[in-house]
Order: structure tokens, then C-alpha cells, then sequence
């Protein structure tokens, strides 16, 4: 297992999951969100190649309605 | 006649009412006023993924992003880094290079903070966005803005959600004349005939959000912005009368009986 924080909520995920993991997880489209990585943007190629580890901080964000 | 069309960087736009997508009861009010506003751009916000409610609808759901260009908005950010982190993240999103910039200073009136904006500005246009700014309504800073590379100027009319409307014509008829990029009123319009009065000053558009959301019926106050900026616009471009400080007869005065 390992802890990591998901939108600013601490959660406990599996081992080696990817980040194109923790998207099914939570049912979210890899095409309509966006994903920081410990401060940094990753790309949506690399969603498969990225795995989560211990303490890692994650940022999913869409588009909502706005001004 | 050519068609009048509003260009901003490289997208062509047939109407020149921009709307926001905020405030509304749900999605399916915005997509029907999106649609009665004939708008072809929407502002969309940038916000977290609710990941505890897997069921909750999604705005894209509605609005299709393929054929409604989505103009994604730092609305909500008070510095330069949130604002350079947001349109980061919107751009990895969809793919969008066209943005619009809002660092905003102060929490009661929602003022741009123009020192960020420009800061912000500089950085976007180096890192190849296209940036439509939302500023002041000072001529000096609206021109710093577009020399730093901004796509569109979009002073306010009046603080954000206000409804005031426009209150310095003079400033914002100063930006109309100086800029070579679209202007937009962005924010403060209250109901229809502001739109029209920004549009017969001769701005390139108008941005709506609060004064259609927030109306009792939004479906037809989005149809009475679509054609109060039609009317300003065609009123524009055909040349108002001049003013005359006395009377002048609209019959012929020869022939009299």
C-alpha cells in the first residue's frame, strides 16, 4: 500500500499503481483532465508510465462552469 | 456586404457575445442559455475533480468543447503562480493555447491586480499562449498589455458580478481607439442595453456572465444579450447622427400649409 494525497484528501492506494490507474479507480477520462505530479504537469502520454509511490501529492482538475 | 466577423489570434468567431458558464441552477440551464446567447466561446473555471461524488455531471457533458470554443479563465486567483498553474494545467487539458488571464487583487471589488496581469501576460506569451487579458479600464496599462503580446484587451465596465455597468465610457473608448487587438468588456454589465452601449462605443465584444445568469429567466435574458450586441454593433457600424443641442424638424418645413 501506499498513502498519497489526492486533491488535498490523504488516501491509501495499492503498490505500483499508475496514474492512468488511479484515473479508473476513480471512473475519471484521461482526456478530460488535467494531472500535477508533486508540483509538475505530466503529459497524457505519460499517465500509463507513471506509478505512485509513498507520499506523492496529486492534483486532478477539469473544466467547470465559470466567469 | 463582408461578413463582420471578430478574429481574435486565430480564431473566428460569428458572434461577438462571449458568456460565461458560472452561477447557473445546473448545466443544463448553461448549455440552454449557452445556446439562446448564440455565443460560439465560453469561459470555462479550472477546479479540482470531485473525486468522493463519482456521479457528478460534467460540464463537457453539455457543452461540447468540439464545437464551442472553451476559453479557460484563472478566475478565482489572487498571484501570478496560481494563475500561471492554472492555464498550464488547462492547456495539457485540451489543448487550448487560447486563454484568458485574471489575477485578481483585492477580495470586495475583484480588481485585476495589473502589476501580476502583466507580469502573468509576459510569461503566457513566452511560453507560446494566446492571451486574452482582463484588466482596468486605463488606456496606459491596456497598451503596456497589448505591446507584451496579449490577443485581446478586456477592461472591465464595473466590478465583477456588480451589474453597474459600463462606468467610464471616456477610458474605455481611449482603449478602443489605441488598441489594434479585439477589445472586450468584460464584467460589471447589468442587462442588455449595457452590452449595446459597449458595442456602440465600438468594442469588438462583449463578455457576459453574471448579468445572464443571475437574471430571473437566464434562457431569454441570454436571447436579449444576443441581440442587444447585434443592435450595438450594426448601430456602430453605421455611424450614429451627431448630437445637436436644439431641435432640428424630421418634416420638411417648405410647403406648409
Amino acid at each position: 500500500m501506499a498513502k498519497i494525497q489526492l486533491n488535498g484528501k490523504k488516501i491509501l492506494i495499492k503498490s505500483n499503481l499508475s496514474i492512468l490507474g488511479l484515473l479508473k479507480k476513480y471512473k475519471l477520462n484521461h482526456k478530460k483532465v488535467a494531472i500535477e505530479y508533486n508540483g509538475n504537469i505530466i503529459p497524457k502520454t505519460n499517465y500509463k508510465k507513471k506509478f505512485l509511490k509513498d507520499k506523492d501529492k496529486i492534483e486532478i482538475v477539469h473544466f467547470i462552469g465559470g466567469g | 456586404m463582408k461578413k463582420d466577423i471578430l478574429k481574435i489570434a486565430n480564431k473566428k468567431l460569428k458572434s461577438r457575445l462571449i458568456v460565461g458558464t458560472g452561477k447557473y441552477k445546473n448545466f443544463d440551464q448553461t448549455a440552454k442559455a449557452v445556446e439562446a446567447s448564440g455565443a460560439d466561446m465560453v469561459t470555462v473555471a479550472v477546479r479540482r475533480v470531485n473525486i468522493t461524488n463519482k456521479k457528478k455531471p460534467l460540464l463537457t457533458d453539455y457543452l461540447n468543447p468540439k464545437k464551442i470554443i472553451y476559453l479557460p479563465n484563472t478566475a478565482g486567483c489572487f498571484n501570478s503562480e496560481e494563475a500561471l498553474r492554472t492555464l498550464r494545467l488547462a492547456r495539457e487539458m485540451g489543448g487550448w493555447k487560447l486563454v484568458k488571464l485574471e489575477v485578481l487583487g483585492d477580495k470586495k471589488t475583484l480588481y485585476p491586480n495589473m502589476i501580476e496581469t502583466l507580469k502573468s501576460t509576459k510569461t503566457l506569451v513566452k511560453e507560446g499562449f494566446q492571451v486574452m487579458v482582463y484588466c482596468t479600464d486605463d488606456p496606459l496599462l491596456a497598451k503596456k498589455l497589448e505591446d507584451v503580446g496579449a490577443v485581446a484587451i478586456m477592461p472591465l465596465a464595473s466590478p465583477i458580478g456588480s451589474g453597474l455597468g459600463i462606468q467610464n465610457k471616456i477610458n474605455i473608448s481611449l482603449i478602443i481607439k489605441q488598441s489594434k487587438v479585439p477589445v472586450i468588456v468584460d464584467a460589471g454589465i447589468g442587462t442588455a442595453s449595457d452590452a449595446t452601449i459597449a458595442m456602440e462605443l465600438g468594442c469588438d465584444g462583449v463578455l457576459i456572465n453574471s448579468a445572464i445568469a443571475n437574471s430571473k429567466k437566464p434562457i431569454l435574458m441570454a436571447k436579449a444579450f444576443k441581440e442587444a450586441v447585434i443592435s450595438g454593433r450594426n448601430a456602430f457600424l453605421a455611424g450614429r447622427m451627431k448630437k445637436n443641442f436644439f431641435a432640428s424638424p424630421s418634416s420638411p418645413t417648405k410647403g406648409l400649409i
